[in-house]
């Protein structure tokens, strides 16, 4: 994906489209779905690629999924260290929003802007399945569009999403409220059965404490049209889009 | 041995030349080739490149029509699909490969397919896989068959394109060989093409991707031999893949050729950098000359021969103009990719090339890619199907039957499998994996691709013209439970030795019933691979030519659904019976493998297959071909483990080619009871039988009072769950 011209900066006052950043490292693969994602929903996607220094005047950043430097080494983790990501951290720590899908929930971990830690799934597979997630939190901006306990339906594709964090920290983050989306039944219950990867607590995504920064396994850009299975990423990206 | 020895008769034999092709090669040359230039001559002239056993017979596929942009014989075939778009796709086997190690095997040839694709300028869109596998408990086939799947999967999950179809069956013929046969379709602008010529004088070659090691070396002439035990030997033949590289290679590429940039393109496949080279060459009528001192080396030492035989992944050779190969480089760094000039362009009709500053070939083309040797080998036409007949079925528990055939590995259900694809990356997935057909609409646009793989090598075994014409037929089915019209065939003839008569027999009685099919329902064969040395100690697999059909849907309205819902009213479109013949009730329930195999009626299946993709457009219906197993199993698959039916057949009719019977283009609808009529008035003039209504927790089938079957829908879909059960497991 070329980059595209970065004369207009500023955000999205006076009917301008809130301008949201999408970061492409090499190796990146949802980069064009979540592009198009966000311009589904009124904003304007920028594509950044991952040599530069500032996120172009952008008022959010999603960081996408794909298989960044090839994650030969761990999920993420070369990602990490790209130059871009000053830039994200800086955007992060200036209480804008930020946003992690699938590769991007990694790499926001590996950086320490999310807390804990992915392993494999537990079947040591990768999985491409539409799971079902309930709405722990609706009252951070990305996530304000749906309602508290509400179920969504969004497909997850990942061999490494079994999140994980030393017991007490995982019940003190449950405590903080750091969960943001969990892995449920249709119903929106939860047993073992209904968590694809093993996931401590059955987390999908996750929240930083001033909510600004949100990561998740399952793929909101890939329901952004009804005719492709569903409708339930609109609100996410919607909430970023308005949040930026 | 230096790479530049005197190549003698012995050593030509050892690269898989017989005695006659070797004289030629003196004679060609007037004098005698040194070790590199007779291995580009083995590995030009092998099988698997030369296509010199088959050539003479794909002549019969054909191959034009009004929408066909590129048939044969370039990296893969083109189709336009209106809106300005052309669908770019091709299917090729990685079989050997797969059988000696079956997670490189697999994954590198997902890595080649997609290569063929985007060579030709299009962004690759989908990925299906045609499996075919021994008996589960066949020595190492467990572990083929999670390797090969894991294998398809890393691959094509890294590089970002969806694997939505495909088919996978178990045969003990395979239990010495499988098949791995993957294909890619791509999109592009019809004025965006890029092919892959060598044109220009002046212009420069340049060398792109991963450096040049010493893996895979023979790997063309591996494909273009029989096994024994010793295969286990040839695991140093088989290529490691690295998708990351080949991510960077489709973006790298695109972003070139959309730039302007590139003269010519084409990736490095069998037989790498010689096939490559001389193939652009050939195409183009000009020669080359090459300095390999500056291919970029893997490995320290490295001779010509290796240079040019190695199978290295994810490499590209591209013609660009003088002027231009900095901005080339430029691009190329940029996305981290090593890349560098090798030589240019000449006039005349040579390919050479230097090392160390001597000559290490000098070859003319003519004679190794057009005049490469072609054999019109003797052949044993097949006997008909034997027949069989039947033991008394009359005392059958029809409940027990249906059961075991979806408990049986050849039925059950894939989800294991296609769960460790991605499915849906891309965002353009309509309908994926577990349909009749996958269904992906162009970027951007509401025009929807779709793709499916069909062959019931069973059926070709016992028949091979039949199966091979049936096999065409069930992909327009197919096609047409999507609502898609088909526009172009791809196929991957999978076969053992050319050099066995009955073989050849098969594999001519194939084509020709491919062929026969093609023609009646106009869809032109716009690419494909020949596969043949399938056997193992002198025993072939079934001749399995697998069909990999493309269609389109003008306008995707509505999502095509597989499944039934509650309170639709259900119909049967066709005859009320089916045929036996060769089907997976006689193979599994009964332990059958006999005729006969019916022959195709075009002009029923076209009919019928147009009125299902209009209803299937119009979003009217469900609709659900009845193929492997009957109309039993297709019903078990549209209760999706949730909802029954009551179907009930109206006369008296043969139970078991009611339920089991297959073939004769058959399908089975769904339809909202308020949409009824309409169905009833768009079917006019066509077999159609109301059965029954969808509902309620168990599927039963009736004939009047007599119950055949009543089965839980859940207990159904559990067993067509266990037999691959194991792939989900760690």
């Amino acid at each position: 994906m070329t980059e595209q011209g970065t004369g207009v900066r500023g955000q999205g006052t006076g009917g301008r489209r809130a301008r949201v950043a999408v970061v492409i490292f090499p190796g990146s693969n949802c980069d064009r779905d979540t592009l198009a994602g966000v311009e589904a929903v009124g904003g304007e996607a920028v594509p950044i690629w991952h040599e530069r220094s500032d996120l172009a005047g952008c008022g959010a950043v999603i960081l996408p999924g794909g298989f960044s430097y090839g994650d030969y080494l761990r999920a993420g983790a070369m990602a990490a260290h790209s130059k871009v990501m000053t830039a994200v951290r800086r955007h992060a720590e200036a209480g804008r929003p930020v946003l992690g899908i699938c590769n991007g929930f990694q790499i926001l971990l590996e950086v320490g802007l999310l807390p804990g830690a992915m392993l494999m799934n537990r079947t040591l597979r990768f999985i491409c399945r539409e799971v079902h997630l309930r709405v722990e939190r609706n009252d951070v901006a990305m996530l304000s569009h749906y309602a508290r306990g509400q179920v969504l339906g969004l497909p997850i594709a990942h061999k490494e999403g079994n999140w994980f964090a030393e017991p007490d920290v995982a019940d003190w983050l449950e405590s903080q409220g750091a969960v943001a989306l969990r892995y449920c039944s249709a119903d929106g219950e939860f047993d073992d059965d209904v968590n694809p990867n093993g996931a401590l607590h059955a987390i999908a995504g996750l929240v930083n404490r001033d909510g600004n920064v949100l990561g998740l396994m399952p793929h909101p850009e890939r329901r952004v049209d009804a005719l492709l299975g569903g409708v339930d990423g609109r609100g996410l990206l919607r909430g970023l889009v308005e949040a930026a | 041995m230096n790479w530049d020895a005197p190549a003698t008769a012995e050593l030509a034999r050892e690269h898989g030349l017989t005695d006659d092709e070797y004289r030629r090669i003196l004679d060609t040359l007037g004098r005698t080739p040194n070790l590199t230039e007779l291995g580009i001559f083995a590995a030009l002239w092998s099988e698997h490149c030369s296509y010199k056993s088959s050539r003479v017979h794909l002549r019969k596929f054909p191959t034009t029509g009004e929408r066909v942009v590129q048939g044969p014989g370039e990296n893969a075939g083109a189709v336009d699909i209106g809106g300005g778009w052309v669908a770019v796709f091709k299917m090729e086997s990685h079989n050997h490969p797969s059988f000696i190690e079956p997670y490189q095997g697999a994954a590198t040839g997902v890595g080649g397919i997609l290569r063929d694709v985007f060579t030709m300028g299009a962004r690759p869109i989908m990925l299906l896989d045609s499996l075919r596998f021994g008996e589960l408990d066949a020595p190492r086939m467990r572990h083929l068959v999670d390797g090969v799947v894991r294998g398809i999967g890393d691959y094509g999950n890294c590089v970002g394109v969806p694997t939505v179809g495909g088919e996978v069956d178990f045969h003990p013929s395979y239990n010495g060989n499988v098949l791995v046969n993957a294909m890619c379709v791509g999109v592009a602008r019809r004025d965006g093409l890029f092919y892959g010529r060598a044109s220009g004088v002046g212009n420069r070659v340049v060398y792109l991707g991963s450096k040049t090691g010493r893996d895979g070396i023979h790997g063309a002439t591996m494909a273009s031999d029989s096994f024994d035990e010793r295969a286990a030997e040839m695991r140093p033949t088989v290529q490691v893949g690295d998708p990351f590289t080949e991510k960077l290679l489709i973006e790298c590429c695109l972003e070139l050729m959309a730039a302007g940039l590139v003269v010519g393109i084409q990736d490095m496949g069998a037989a790498g950098l010689t096939s490559s080279l001389f193939e652009m060459a050939a195409r183009a009528g000009c020669g080359l000359a090459l300095e390999l001192d500056k291919v970029p080396a893997r490995a320290a030492g490295m001779t010509p021969y290796e240079f040019m035989l190695s199978e290295s992944q994810e490499r590209m050779v591209l013609v660009v103009e003088p002027g231009r190969v900095a901005e080339v480089l430029s691009l190329c760094r940029r996305w981290g990719l090593d890349a560098c000039e090798i030589g240019e362009v000449v006039d005349g009709g040579e390919v050479s090339a230097t090392f160390h500053g001597r000559t290490a070939f000098r070859l003319p083309l003519a004679p190794l890619v057009d005049e490469a040797p072609r054999y019109e080998r003797p052949l044993a036409r097949p006997e008909p199907a034997p027949l069989v007949t039947l033991p008394d079925l009359s005392a059958r528990d029809w409940g027990a039957d249906l059961r075991s055939l979806l408990a049986s590995e050849q039925l059950a259900s894939a989800a294991r499998i296609f769960e460790q694809y991605d499915q849906s990356v891309g965002a353009a997935t309509v309908v994926g994996p577990g349909a009749d057909a996958a269904l992906v609409l162009v970027p951007g646009t509401r025009i929807g691709v779709a793709a499916t793989t069909d062959c019931n090598a069973l059926a070709c075994g016992l028949d091979p013209y039949a199966g091979a014409a049936q096999a065409v037929a069930e992909a327009v089915r197919n096609l047409a439970c999507v609502g898609a019209e088909p526009v172009g065939i791809t196929d991957c003839l999978n076969f053992g030795s050319p050099e066995d008569e009955q073989v050849m027999g098969q594999f001519v009685a194939a084509i020709e019933g491919m062929a026969e099919a093609c023609r009646a329902f106009a869809i032109p064969v716009v690419s494909g691979n020949v596969s043949f040395y399938n056997d193992t100690n002198g025993r072939a697999i079934l001749p399995t030519p697998t069909v990999g059909m493309v269609g389109v849907v003008d306008e995707v309205r509505s999502r095509p659904r597989g499944r039934w819902q509650d309170g639709e009213v259900v119909y049967l479109l066709g005859p009320l019976e089916g045929e036996l013949g060769a089907s997976r009730f006689m193979q599994v329930a009964l332990g059958l493998e006999a005729g006969p195999v019916p022959p195709v009626d075009f002009a029923a299946e076209q009919r019928a297959a147009a009125l299902v993709r209009d209803l299937v457009r119009k979003g009217l219906a469900a609709a659900k071909d009845i193929a492997d197993g009957g109309l039993a199993v297709a019903a078990a698959e549209l209760c999706g483990g949730r909802v029954g039916a009551d179907l009930e057949f109206p006369a008296e009719v043969s139970p078991v080619r009611a339920l089991f019977g297959e073939w004769h283009g058959r399908f089975l609808l769904a339809v909202a009871p308020s949409d009824a009529a309409a169905l009833v008035e768009a079917c006019a003039g066509l077999p159609l039988t109301r059965l029954g209504t969808a509902g309620g927790g168990s599927l039963g089938i009736r004939c009047g009072t007599r119950v055949w079957l009543d089965e839980r829908v859940g207990r159904l879909e559990e067993l067509r769950g266990r037999a691959l059960a194991f792939l989900g497991e760690t």
